[in-house]
C-alpha cells in the first residue's frame, strides 16, 4: 500500500524527500472511498451516473443530490466529501455566470474545467487551507461538441472519453459490474445527461429511460452470473 | 461663416461614414477618412477601421479619442482571452466586450462602433454598437453622421447572399454617396474584407470613386444653360 509519510504529511505546504505532497494523496483517498461516479462521452452527448450508497433506510429517495447542473449546457457529478463538493459546484456556477456576463457566450467546457481545476489547485498552495476531499466529473456540450473532464483533488484536470472515480473505478474501467453486493449496502442510482436529445441542456435522465436502462443492466448482470 | 468665432481647438471628432456588410462567406467593412476639429480637417487620410484581433475589426465613429481608447481596451482583453481560450476569439465575444465598455461608460463616451469579423463557428458577422451601448447583430450596419443619407439607399440596394465583389462595390458606392452629401465625411474610402482566407485591405482615392450628379460642367452663359437638355436621372 502507500508509505506512511511520517513527519512530511502534516501540512499541504510540505514536500516529502521523494517529492510527494502527502496531504494531497490523503485527500485523494477520501475520493477513492466514496461511491462510484462514472462519466461517458458519446458522439452526441455525455452521460453521468452516481452510485449513491444509502446510509440509512430513513433517508428519502432522491435526496442527497450528487449531480448538479453548473450551467444550461453542463453538469458536475461529485465523489468524496459531499460538503466540499458543494463548494466546488458553487464556484463552478459562479465562474460560468461570470464568464457569460463578460464574454456574452456560454462558457466553453474546456475553460470551465480549467477554472475549476485552478480553484481546486489553489487550495493546495496555502497552509491555512486544506485540499478539497472530492473529485469531480464535469460533462458539457458546447459549440465544440460534447466534452468530459475530470478534476482531482490535486487540481489536475484531464479530458476523457470515459472516466470513473470512487470505490468501483477499477471495475468500471474494465466494464464489469461496479457495485459490490457483499461489501456495500443498497444504493440508489442517479443519472444525468446532456446530448442532442436533451436539446443540449444538462438534465436528469428521464425516468422511463432510467428504468429501461436499469432493467437492461440487471438482465445483463444475470446473464453474466449465469455463465 | 464668421472666422473669428470658429473653434480651431475643438476635440477631434470623426464626423464619419462607417459601414459593415455581411456577404456570402464573410464581411466587408468600409469607412471614409476625414477627422475634423470643428471645421478644420485635422486628418484627411485617417484609418477608421481598426484591428481588434486577426479576424475581427471595428469601424470607429464619433469622438476620435473615445473610440481609440475603447478599441485599445478591447484589443487588450481580447488578446488575453485568445491566449486563455487557445483559439481565436469569436466576433460575438469581441462585440460583447466593446458594448460592455460602451454601456458602462455611457455618460463619458461619445462613440458609435461597428464590429465585424469572421470566425469558424458563425462565419461572417456584423454587430452595430451605437451611442448608448446597445448591441445589435445585423446583416449590415451603417453609422456616423454620413449614414443619415444612406438609409434609403440601403433599403433599396441591399440584398442577401451577395458575392465578395458585389459587397465591396456596394460599400464603396455607399461611402462615396455619403461623402458627397455629408460635410463631416470626406477624403478616401478604405475597405477591409474579412473571410475564412484572411483579411484584405483596400484603398480608393478620390479619382477612383464614382461621380454623382452634383458634379456639373461649369456654365458660363445663361443662353447655354437654357439651351442644354435636362441631365440624365441618376441610375442605381
Amino acid at each position: 500500500m502507500s508509505s506512511i509519510g511520517t513527519g512530511y504529511d502534516l501540512s499541504v505546504t510540505t514536500f516529502s524527500p521523494d517529492g510527494r505532497v502527502f496531504q494531497i494523496e490523503y485527500a485523494a483517498k477520501a475520493v477513492d472511498n466514496s461511491g462510484t461516479v462514472i462519466g461517458i462521452k458519446c458522439k452526441d452527448g455525455i452521460v453521468m451516473g452516481v452510485e449513491k450508497l444509502i446510509a440509512s433506510k430513513m433517508m428519502l429517495p432522491g435526496s442527497n443530490r450528487r449531480i448538479h447542473s453548473v450551467h444550461r449546457h453542463s453538469g458536475m457529478a461529485v465523489a468524496g466529501l459531499a460538503a466540499d463538493g458543494r463548494q466546488i459546484v458553487a464556484r463552478a456556477k459562479s465562474e460560468a455566470t461570470n464568464y457569460e456576463s463578460v464574454y456574452g457566450e456560454p462558457i466553453p467546457v474546456k475553460e470551465l474545467a480549467d477554472r475549476v481545476a485552478s480553484y481546486v489547485h489553489l487550495c493546495t498552495l496555502y497552509w491555512w487551507l486544506r485540499p478539497f476531499g472530492c473529485g469531480v466529473i464535469l460533462g458539457g456540450y458546447d459549440r465544440d461538441g460534447p466534452q468530459l473532464y475530470m478534476v482531482e483533488p490535486s487540481g489536475v484536470s484531464y479530458r476523457y472519453f470515459g472516466a470513473a472515480i470512487g470505490k468501483g473505478r477499477q471495475a468500471a474501467k474494465t466494464i464489469y459490474g461496479v457495485h459490490d453486493e457483499a461489501k456495500d449496502k443498497d444504493f440508489e442510482l442517479e443519472m444525468s445527461w446532456v446530448c442532442d436529445e436533451s436539446n443540449r441542456q444538462h438534465q436528469k435522465v428521464p425516468d422511463e429511460l432510467l428504468q429501461e436502462a436499469k432493467a437492461a443492466a440487471k438482465a445483463a448482470l444475470e446473464e453474466m452470473d449465469a455463465d | 461663416m464668421d472666422l473669428k468665432e470658429v473653434n480651431l481647438s475643438a476635440p477631434h471628432s470623426m464626423g464619419t461614414t462607417i459601414i459593415g456588410v455581411t456577404y456570402n462567406g464573410g464581411v466587408v467593412l468600409g469607412a471614409d477618412s476625414r477627422t475634423s476639429t470643428g471645421v478644420y480637417v485635422a486628418n484627411r487620410a485617417s484609418d477608421k477601421i481598426t484591428q481588434l484581433t486577426d479576424n475581427v475589426y471595428v469601424c470607429r465613429s464619433g469622438s476620435a479619442a473615445d473610440s481609440q481608447i475603447v478599441s485599445d481596451y478591447v484589443r487588450y482583453f481580447l488578446h488575453q482571452h485568445t491566449i486563455q481560450l487557445g483559439q481565436p476569439a469569436t466576433v460575438k465575444v469581441a462585440a460583447n466586450l466593446v458594448r460592455l465598455i460602451a454601456y458602462n461608460n455611457k455618460n463619458m463616451l461619445q462613440t458609435g462602433l461597428i464590429v465585424g469579423g469572421w470566425d469558424k463557428y458563425e462565419g461572417g458577422k456584423i454587430y452595430g454598437i451605437p451611442l448608448g451601448g446597445t448591441i445589435i447583430e445585423q446583416p449590415f450596419a451603417i453609422g456616423g453622421s454620413g449614414s443619415s443619407y444612406l438609409y434609403g439607399f440601403f433599403d433599396q440596394a441591399w440584398k442577401e447572399g451577395m458575392t465578395k465583389d458585389e459587397a465591396e462595390q456596394l460599400v464603396v458606392k455607399a461611402v462615396s454617396l455619403a461623402i458627397a452629401r455629408d460635410g463631416a465625411s470626406g477624403g478616401v474610402v478604405r475597405t477591409v474584407i474579412i473571410n475564412s482566407e484572411g483579411v484584405t485591405r483596400n484603398f480608393y482615392p478620390g479619382d477612383k470613386l464614382p461621380l454623382w450628379h452634383e458634379e456639373l460642367e461649369p456654365q458660363n452663359s445663361l443662353l447655354d444653360i437654357l439651351n442644354t437638355s435636362s441631365p440624365e436621372p441618376m441610375n442605381i
